[in-house]
């Protein structure tokens, strides 16, 4: 009899090894809370859907894709830190930001990304902000250059590659001086594209030009019919730039490459039929301009991403533009190029905004919560149950301990945030996670009950117990997949976090509370029925535990005078 | 507590028996009047749809909350200096916190105008406003996408049914209890008047499931109790499914309350602690689906199958063979002079013995005669062929080795 429940010391062994070994992955990742969703350490959540704007009903993975990291990058620029964008479904995006109240990200983030192709008219360097690591190379004279697609280009100066480490750091907006001379903030009334490469700067564009510092950044509307005075990414030069010439939707795509017999990262543009007559037009007359009217700038969202200048007329919609790109400048580049000419549109479905404050008291309910679920569901079995109660709440600590070690390591791991509708899968776990135990006690009564002896019942009930307890996980497993699959926005946490325990579920009561209760039907308190083991005669109902054939003293074998005051 | 325990041992035997199926009359009649409340309480009142499924804003601050407060935030949010702002509904959540919800608002123009005014209205710092904001068109897609999971989770657990039982009549069974289930949670909510948000959607969905599993057990140990039913002459469908509901009474009720009890926890700190927010939502649609899943197996979904498998035309000549036996054992009984049979039967169920086990078309009219007979004095061993019966000090029926016409009864 001893072998039947084969050695449940070596398995509670090996399975106290792996508890252990998860809490060892969280001491080496030196992360020992878990990682809390925006509803419970407060933030701002938005959700945006893309529209095509064609018209068609299909978003390309890819531009969603593209459009995310453009999305991320304007994000960064906020400079809030843990900020988190990614994609969801085949047209969301989401943004998350934890700790940050302003009405500026949602603008930020919703509004489109333009793309356009102005002609600049004067560049001048500014002073980097105090932030900005000083740069040795100022460079301003160190235009990329623009040449007519597979020709070599004539004039292979460096470029201003951008370069992360020279972005300064974000500023709080400090009520920048608006520009002297109002300015329009709707199209309509300025140049239109074909008429644009004629446009001269007035007094007024040259006054305001002088003034403009890049702090100022988005301070100066970017109209597509009107000029433009905006800063490159690292605030080191500013332009002052013509009205739109291109659009950046006339682009139809952009890539970054070697070309055959050279050595230098190039990216090549292509046109469609509007875009390469009105290219090769403007181009044809910026080739005939003095530096710096040379250039034509590449603006995405009031910024100027690139200012190639132009030797010759480029005709056929096809460019390239040389400088000093290495293989990550030219990619982003052409990323970038790619992302003005996408055909998306976002829409704002959805902001959620939570208060720090909000967040710290839906975490301290949600914790509330928690203790008088498991103060009741323990209560009642150790009212039910009596000393198996010892059984279920060292199960119940187990599986919490293995709960909260995985939530840990997978925040640390895959970003797995735990938010308020994740704890309340967890509670409600805790039901499903105590009804293995109801299972298999009730087995074993059952057993018990047709005349098997106690540590028979143990591994005979658990048998049957078993089969039951796996259909129980299996529909609970099944609902949190589905839930999983089917389910909307943060409510997505409580379907994981329902499945998860449902899997820590099997591992316990096979693992832990199994081997436990073998161990416990060995001891004399467990297996020889004593009154407060919830394993009494008296308890399961019978005159007397089949297979004890010890002589029992009095007062377990006559039920009737057994502590009836519980 | 141990008082509890013998009376689940007595319902395991069979000593103890209530009659589920004999008064399924009753349980339908009451699941009739609940389910009538709860489609009347749809049709009347109402699901009060969250913004999450119309669309709308919706700000939320703390604030001291007087007489006055509604009124003075509605006025300020009126004067925010929004066009076309409609109606705008201010509630106070307990004594500390307002919610407004409005319209949609535009998220760049709009809502800093309203959340500034909220703010100053409470007197705390703009970024103390927490704020959710759903675009119309949005609220219409989450709208689509909970009736999808809906249906595609009904279908599902109807597959699933399907599969495990293998048989046409369990599965109807079951699927109706599911639908019972559906109807009394959602008609509970509607009664309550709790704002249906995606929490609710996923609480009402989770509930299926546990209403598919609180009848996957009973029918389970109905499966078991019913295996070599048709070879001997002991039990009809009907007393052994009863046995089974019974024996599975306990078990069904310690698994409900330890279900239950957490979330209780949840409804009672999401409704008392927040006031607001997706606990109360999920805990009050697993809560009532919980207790009505439980119930529903055993009231509804038990005796359902019981008369549906009571209509094929073997378990009819059961039912008669088993009951033309006991009219047999009872006239043999009557014979040996007996007056009183049901007194001199120390097994004698104490508690609704005299229910009328079988409303069966097919039962004999001897209405007087008590029907404890074969449920009560042979109950847990009878499709338990095999296993030891024989603890003499375990208070059941023995079986007994005399010839029949010996024994003296």
């Amino acid at each position: 009899m001893a072998t039947r429940g084969g050695h449940p010391g070596r398995t509670l062994i090996i399975f106290g090894l792996v508890v252990a070994a998860l809490y060892g992955l969280m001491a080496i990742s030196n992360n020992w809370t878990p990682k809390l969703g925006l509803d419970l350490q407060g933030g701002t959540t938005i959700t945006l859907t893309a529209q095509n704007t064609d018209g068609t009903g299909q978003i390309d993975p890819n531009s969603l894709e593209l459009a995310r990291t453009i999305i991320q990058s304007r994000v960064d620029s906020l400079g809030v830190g843990e900020t988190e964008v990614t994609t969801s479904g085949d047209r969301q995006i989401i943004v998350s930001v934890p700790n940050v109240q302003q009405d500026e990200l949602v603008r930020l983030v919703g509004q489109t990304a333009v793309l356009r192709f102005r002609a600049v008219y004067a560049v001048e360097a500014v002073t980097p902000p105090p932030t900005a690591t000083p740069s040795a190379d100022p460079s301003g004279s160190a235009a990329p250059t623009t040449a007519p697609s597979g020709e070599a280009s004539a004039n292979p100066a460096p470029s201003a590659s951008p370069s992360g480490d020279r972005r300064p750091a974000p500023q709080l907006p400090t009520a920048p001086p608006a520009p002297t001379t109002p300015r329009p903030t709707a199209p309509g009334q300025g140049t239109p594209p074909d008429k644009a490469i004629e446009w001269q700067p007035s007094e007024a564009d040259q006054a305001d030009f002088a003034s403009f510092t890049c702090d100022q950044a988005g301070s100066f509307p970017d109209v597509a019919d009107q000029p433009l005075i905006a800063c490159d990414r690292e605030q080191t030069e500013k332009y002052l730039l013509g009205p739109t010439l291109i659009e950046g939707t006339d682009l139809t795509t952009a890539s970054a490459g070697v070309p055959q017999n050279q050595v230098q990262w190039v990216v090549n543009l292509e046109f469609n039929s509007d875009g390469a007559a009105a290219f090769e037009s403007a181009t044809g007359t910026l080739a005939t301009r003095q530096p710096p009217e040379n250039q034509f700038a590449i603006v995405l969202d009031s910024e100027v991403i690139s200012a190639p200048s132009v030797s010759a007329a480029i005709p056929g919609g096809r460019a390239e533009i040389s400088g000093n790109f290495n293989q990550q400048s030219a990619t982003e580049l052409a990323n970038i190029l790619k992302y003005g000419a996408l055909p998306l549109a976002f829409e704002v479905s959805e902001v959620s905004n939570v208060s720090a404050t909000l967040g710290g008291e839906q975490l301290r309910a949600g914790i509330i919560a928690g203790i008088i679920g498991l103060a009741l569901v323990v209560g009642f079995c150790f009212l039910y149950y009596r000393g198996l109660g010892i059984v279920v709440v060292s199960s119940l600590a187990v599986a919490g301990l293995i709960t909260y070690a995985t939530v840990v390591l997978l925040g640390d791991s895959v970003g797995f945030a735990l938010n308020l509708p994740g704890i309340a899968g967890m509670i409600v776990a805790i039901g499903v996670t105590a009804d293995s135990f109801v299972i298999y006690f009730e087995r074993i009564r059952d057993e018990v009950r047709d005349g098997r002896s106690l540590r028979t019942a143990i591994e005979t009930g658990w048998i049957r117990a078993r089969q039951t307890i796996l259909i129980a996980d299996a529909v609970s497993m099944l609902s949190a997949i589905i839930l999983f699959i089917l389910a909307i926005g943060s409510v997505k946490g409580f379907a994981f976090t329902l499945g998860l325990t449902t899997l820590i579920d099997v591992a316990v009561v096979f693992f832990f509370t199994k081997p436990l209760m073998t161990m416990l039907g060995r001891t004399r308190f467990f297996g020889q029925g004593h009154k407060w083991s919830g394993l009494s005669p008296d308890h399961l109902g019978v005159t007397a535990l089949p297979g004890t054939r010890t002589r029992r003293p009095a007062p377990t074998a006559t039920p009737a005078t057994e502590s009836e005051g519980i | 507590m141990s008082r509890l325990s013998q009376f689940g041992h007595k319902l395991y035997t069979g000593e103890v028996s209530y009659n589920f199926i004999g008064n399924r009359r009753r349980w339908y009649i009451v699941s009739a009047i609940l389910i009538a409340v709860s489609i009347l309480s749809i049709g009347i009142r109402g699901l009060d749809w969250g913004i999450e499924f119309e669309g709308g804003a919706d700000f939320q601050v703390q604030a001291a909350v007087t007489d006055a407060t509604v009124e003075e935030f509605t006025d300020a949010v009126n004067n925010a200096g929004v066009a076309d702002l409609g109606e705008v509904t201010v509630t106070t959540v307990g004594n500390d916190q307002v919610r407004v919800q409005t319209r949609s608002l535009e998220p760049v123009d709009e809502v800093p105008l309203v959340r500034s005014a909220i703010a100053e209205e409470a007197g705390v710092p703009t970024e103390q406003v927490a704020y959710s904001l759903i675009g119309a068109s949005w609220g219409g897609q989450i709208t689509d996408r909970a009736l999808i999971a809906l249906g595609v989770f009904l279908l599902l657990v109807t597959l699933v049914i399907w599969a495990y039982f293998r048989n046409w009549k369990m599965s109807v069974a079951a699927l109706i209890a599911l639908l019972h289930d559906l109807v009394l949670t959602i008609g509970v909510y509607a009664l309550v008047g709790f704002t249906v948000t995606p929490a609710t959607v996923i609480g009402v969905l989770t509930i299926l499931g546990y209403s598919l599993y609180d009848t996957v057990v009973v029918f389970d140990k109905v499966r078991e109790n019913v295996r070599d039913l048709t070879s001997s002459t002991r039990q009809t469908y009907s007393e052994a499914a009863n046995l089974a509901v019974n024996q599975v009474l306990v078990r069904s009720i310690n698994t409900t309350i330890i279900g239950v009890l957490p979330v209780a926890a949840l409804l009672f700190t999401g409704a008392f602690i927040l006031g607001e927010g997706p606990l109360k939502d999920l805990a009050l649609a697993l809560f009532v689906g919980m207790i009505s899943g439980a119930y529903s197996s055993i009231f509804i979904a038990t005796p359902l199958l019981a008369q549906l498998k009571e209509r094929e035309p073997e378990m009819q000549k059961l039912t008669k063979r088993v009951l033309a036996r006991r009219a047999k054992t009872d006239a043999r009984t009557s014979a040996a002079g007996t007056a009183t049979p049901v007194d001199a039967t120390p097994y004698d169920p104490p508690i609704e013995s005299a229910d009328d086990a079988t409303d069966e078309p097919s039962s004999p009219d001897t209405p007087a005669r008590p029907r404890i007979t074969v449920t009560s004095s042979q109950p847990a061993i009878v499709n338990r062929p095999g296993r030891p019966t024989s603890e003499g000090a375990s208070g059941r029926p023995q079986p007994q080795h005399k010839p029949r016409s010996q024994r003296k009864r």
